[in-house]
């Protein structure tokens, strides 16, 4: 009945005024079928914010300077000020940060927090849809669990933001998300405002191992090899690209509307700009040929995760311009990760290339700042010398570039949001801890005010209930 | 004095033989963590020959005449760590099935299933954990069939495809969730298990004469459970869940004779002063602190540091991938110290503790007749911008080189201008 109406009101429109079809302001449009973009819009605003003046402080500024003795003004949740002769306005709450560091918060761009939450009961495992290898039309927002504990150790350790992907099972998992890390009742009110949607693809291993080689517990078939993920790519981007062309030829001449596909419509999304791709992919060879296939159809890879062997192609993915979300040190669990080197972040820095330093760990992301620092030493010890400030890249500003969200936060420039975190000493020493945790200017975590340490529904009666964690 | 300089011993160490060095070998002016009652000596003088430690000085102290000079200035030189509980060299890739012997849910057998079987000292994994400064490596085999997991070994990192291994130091046996599974779906079932086989491996060999088949355990398993029924061999059990810690005490007090220690133990600060009482070590991971399941609900961090501030026997691994990334059990004890244990104490938990744990005699200690084990560090070696500049074995200056370090090697100059890279050969 819907598609009759719809059919009759083009021929209507194609018979009597042309020229008026595929107009903004008449009554057609607004019979015309549109994909919404945000159905499930994020409900999250800053929490009280009153100024704040941090002084004394070394300040890593996220953008590559150090500020040695400075200040950080924020006011209504932004960043303010930040220098070295700042003086605090009187209504400022003044934190004397003497012998401590101040950062940008820690943007986490490979999460399955809240997916795969604590405890791992398999009640709670939400982050794969394992059903075929192709379900771009799911969404990790839909599987998270907002009470997951994890939420508040990753703030402890200074994560303000973070990216919670699908898993990597599948060539296409699903959408991906980014969340403001601040406790919620709901999803929707984690959800970074504004920031793009992602795609989470994989290469490689997975896909091949739980397809083809399932054994019958998951869905047999394709993909039984690496030739078969390719073909599974291009198979989709091909209907995808022709799902576009629909929805083109039908927002400019009207007509049938095309039935709406979940899939396609993240897969139209990434064609036209809209969602970021996010690929998992561990060898160089296979990172190689992703760029090409991305070329043939008309997109653009945001970041490689895990890409255990960027370090051999850190020429190619810098001409490409493609981060790489990586480990300090995790190799040798498959195959793909058997070449796996301690300085591949900062060999991939030197090169020219955006370099993030990710968890996909409810225990990594925790202590991002001493991953980026083994990496850091470790480019040291042979004779790549790059400075603290601006490594600390890794961790804020790149990753927040490849969510799209740099113009809002990951560096403590005047205007951003005051994501902050003031850290007992160098944040790239073992024995530095977060001490206080801001979210758009609010006081989200205080290591010394319980008051200011949230325990998720999950702790409540339970044993170590608000403990120091 | 004939002060031959470091560069000729860093010359040795970059070869691919490393012999036996015959001269003495003094480490002169690092900052030597003892972990004896010498404590932390500041500029102290090492002196090692035919593997073992001969002397430990202070500042000052005569270096003798034909050793080898180490300047270890502005450096700190500790006794290598020991890994207190890993699965190094017994898996080469997790994910391939042919390169991992952890475990055999196949097999007929369990406790007689000897992890040292199935220990390769080539395998990359070693000489990765060697290159981060520890020099010895417990290691078990997993539990997979029942809750037995089978005898573990300790072997040193040095990759010599000869080296001596310490086999059967240990039984290991799951207890807990995983232990419960294994058994047949229930802690009381585990239990029941666990009980059963300890009839079985004290009716050995009567009971066999006429069969192969005992209660729970056959012939062969109940012969190489002996040794741990009867006290001569050190059971590991694995658990976190203060009850069934204190389910382990229970049996522990009623089984005076036997030796235990726990591994895992997430909320073992809840029976900390019990488990202190009834001399019951334990093997923590500091970094686990979410409840990953409802047997570590009071997980934290902290768990290391308030155990040991009630007197247990605290040593500190890496739990989550214990195969390939040992190493990061000193990332893990300088967690540990950021969440309220002792520098000293957490040096303790890598070195003394586990040497005490496993008897491991001369090892985890830098003093007289100690054996030669010594890592010199650019920096303090719990921090992790920190790295070994020197790990010596028994006493054998070490090499530095892995699979991992020649891959980087390879790959530092993207150039294939000439050569493709396969013609680089670090």
């Amino acid at each position: 009945m819907q598609m009759n109406r719809i059919s009759l009101a083009g021929l209507s429109c194609l018979a009597l005024i042309l020229a008026a079809c595929g107009g903004t302001d008449k009554a057609d449009s607004k019979d015309k079928i549109t994909v919404p973009k945000d159905p499930f819009p994020s409900t999250y605003a800053p929490y009280p914010n009153p100024s704040v003046f941090i002084s004394n402080a070394t300040i890593i500024d996220g953008t590559g300077a150090l500020i040695e003795n400075g200040s950080l003004l924020i006011e209504n949740g932004k960043v303010s000020a930040i220098g070295k002769d700042l003086t605090a306005p009187g209504d400022a709450k003044v934190i004397d940060a003497a012998g401590r560091w101040v950062t940008p918060g820690i943007v986490d761009n490979h999460s399955h927090l809240g997916v795969y939450p604590s405890p791992g009961v398999s009640a709670h495992g939400d982050g794969n849809e394992i059903s075929g290898p192709v379900t771009a039309e799911v969404w990790s927002e839909h599987g998270i669990w907002p009470q997951d504990p994890g939420f508040t150790r990753a703030l402890a350790g200074g994560v303000t933001a973070l990216q919670v992907l699908p898993g990597s099972a599948n060539l296409f998992g699903g959408r991906g998300v980014t969340l403001k890390n601040v406790p919620s009742r709901t999803v929707q009110g984690m959800k970074f405002p504004g920031a793009p949607y992602t795609l989470k693809m994989a290469c490689g291993e997975n896909p091949k191992r739980v397809y083809g080689y399932g054994g019958g517990k998951y869905p047999g078939g394709t993909p039984y090899s690496r030739m078969g993920n390719v073909a599974g790519y291009r198979t989709a981007w091909i209907q995808a690209a022709d799902y576009k062309r629909k929805w083109e030829k039908y927002e400019k001449e009207g007509g049938d509307a095309p039935m709406r596909d979940l899939e396609l419509d993240t897969l139209k999304g990434v064609l036209d700009g809209d969602i970021l791709v996010h690929m998992h992919c561990y060898r160089a060879d296979e990172i190689a040929q992703v760029m090409d296939i991305s070329k043939e159809f008309g997109y653009k890879v945001t970041s490689f995760h895990h890409a255990v062997e960027a370090y051999k192609i850190a020429d190619k993915l810098a001409e490409y311009g493609a981060c790489s979300s990586m480990w300090a040190d995790w190799w040798g669990f498959k195959m793909e990760a058997y070449d796996g080197i301690k300085e591949n972040i900062p060999m991939v820095h030197q090169a020219g290339a955006c370099a993030i330093v990710h968890s996909d760990s409810d225990i990594g992301i925790q202590r991002l700042n001493q991953e980026a620092a083994k990496a850091w030493a470790d480019g040291r010890k042979i004779g790549i010398n790059i400075p603290e400030e601006e490594a600390w890249q890794w961790l804020s500003l790149n990753p927040a570039k490849s969510l799209g969200i740099d113009g809002k936060t990951g560096s403590l420039v005047p205007g951003k949001m005051a994501d902050v975190v003031v850290w007992s000493g160098n944040p790239f020493s073992v024995y530095t801890k977060a001490d206080q945790v801001f979210v758009d200017g609010a006081l989200m975590y205080d290591r010394s005010d319980a008051a200011n340490r949230p325990v998720m529904d999950f702790e409540l009666g339970q044993p170590g209930e608000g403990d120091l964690k | 004095m004939s002060m031959r300089h470091i560069a000729s011993l860093i010359a040795v160490a970059a070869s691919l033989a490393l012999p036996v060095l015959a001269a003495p070998v003094a480490i002169v002016g690092g900052n030597v963590w003892t972990g004896t009652s010498e404590g932390t000596i500041p500029s102290g003088i090492v002196v090692i020959d035919k593997g073992r430690v001969v002397s430990v000085s202070k500042a000052g102290s005569p270096v003798p005449m034909e050793a080898t000079v180490i300047d270890a200035s502005g450096k700190w030189v500790s006794p290598g760590f020991i890994s207190a509980f890993s699965r190094t060299g017994i898996v080469e890739v997790d994910a391939e099935d042919a390169t991992d012997d952890t475990s055999a849910s196949g097999s007929d057998y369990s406790v007689a299933l000897d992890a040292a079987d199935g220990f390769n000292p080539d395998s990359t994994a070693v000489a990765v954990t060697r290159v981060e400064g520890v020099t010895r490596i417990v290691v078990a085999p997993e539990a997979s069939s029942n809750l037995f997991a089978g005898q573990g070994f300790v072997a040193d990192t040095s990759g010599d495809v000869d080296t001596e291994i310490l086999r059967k130091a240990f039984l290991l046996i799951s207890l807990g969730d995983h232990g419960a599974a294994l058994a047949g779906g229930s802690r009381p079932a585990a239990w029941a298990q666990f009980r059963a086989a300890l009839d079985d491996a004290g009716a050995y060999p009567a009971r066999y004469f006429t069969s192969n088949d005992g209660t729970a355990l056959g012939r062969v398993d109940a012969e190489a459970l002996g040794p741990a029924a009867r006290g001569e061999q050190l059971i590991l059990i694995e658990a976190h869940k203060a009850s069934d810690l204190n389910a382990i005490m229970d049996f522990a007090a009623a089984n005076p004779d036997l030796k235990i220690a726990i591994v895992g133990a997430d909320e073992g600060w809840r029976v900390a002063p019990r488990l202190a009482r009834s001399g019951i070590p334990v093997i923590v991971d500091a970094f686990s602190n979410l409840p990953a399941s409802f047997e570590q609900l009071g997980a934290t961090a902290e768990n290391a540091s308030r155990m040991m501030e009630a007197g247990v026997t605290v040593a500190i691994s890496h739990l989550g991938d214990s195969s390939h990334q040992a190493r990061l059990a000193i990332q893990v004890a300088g967690n540990a110290v950021a969440n309220g244990m002792s520098h000293d104490d957490a040096m303790k938990a890598l070195t003394t503790a586990p040497a005490a744990i496993f008897g491991l005699q001369g090892l985890g200690v830098i003093g007289p007749g100690a054996r030669a084990d010594i890592v010199v560090w650019d920096g303090d070696p719990l921090e992790i911008t920190s790295n070994p500049d020197v790990v010596i074995i028994d006493g054998d200056v070490q090499s530095l080189k892995t699979r991992q370090t020649e891959l980087r090697d390879r790959y530092l100059k993207l150039d294939e201008h000439n050569r493709p890279l396969a013609y680089v050969k670090p």
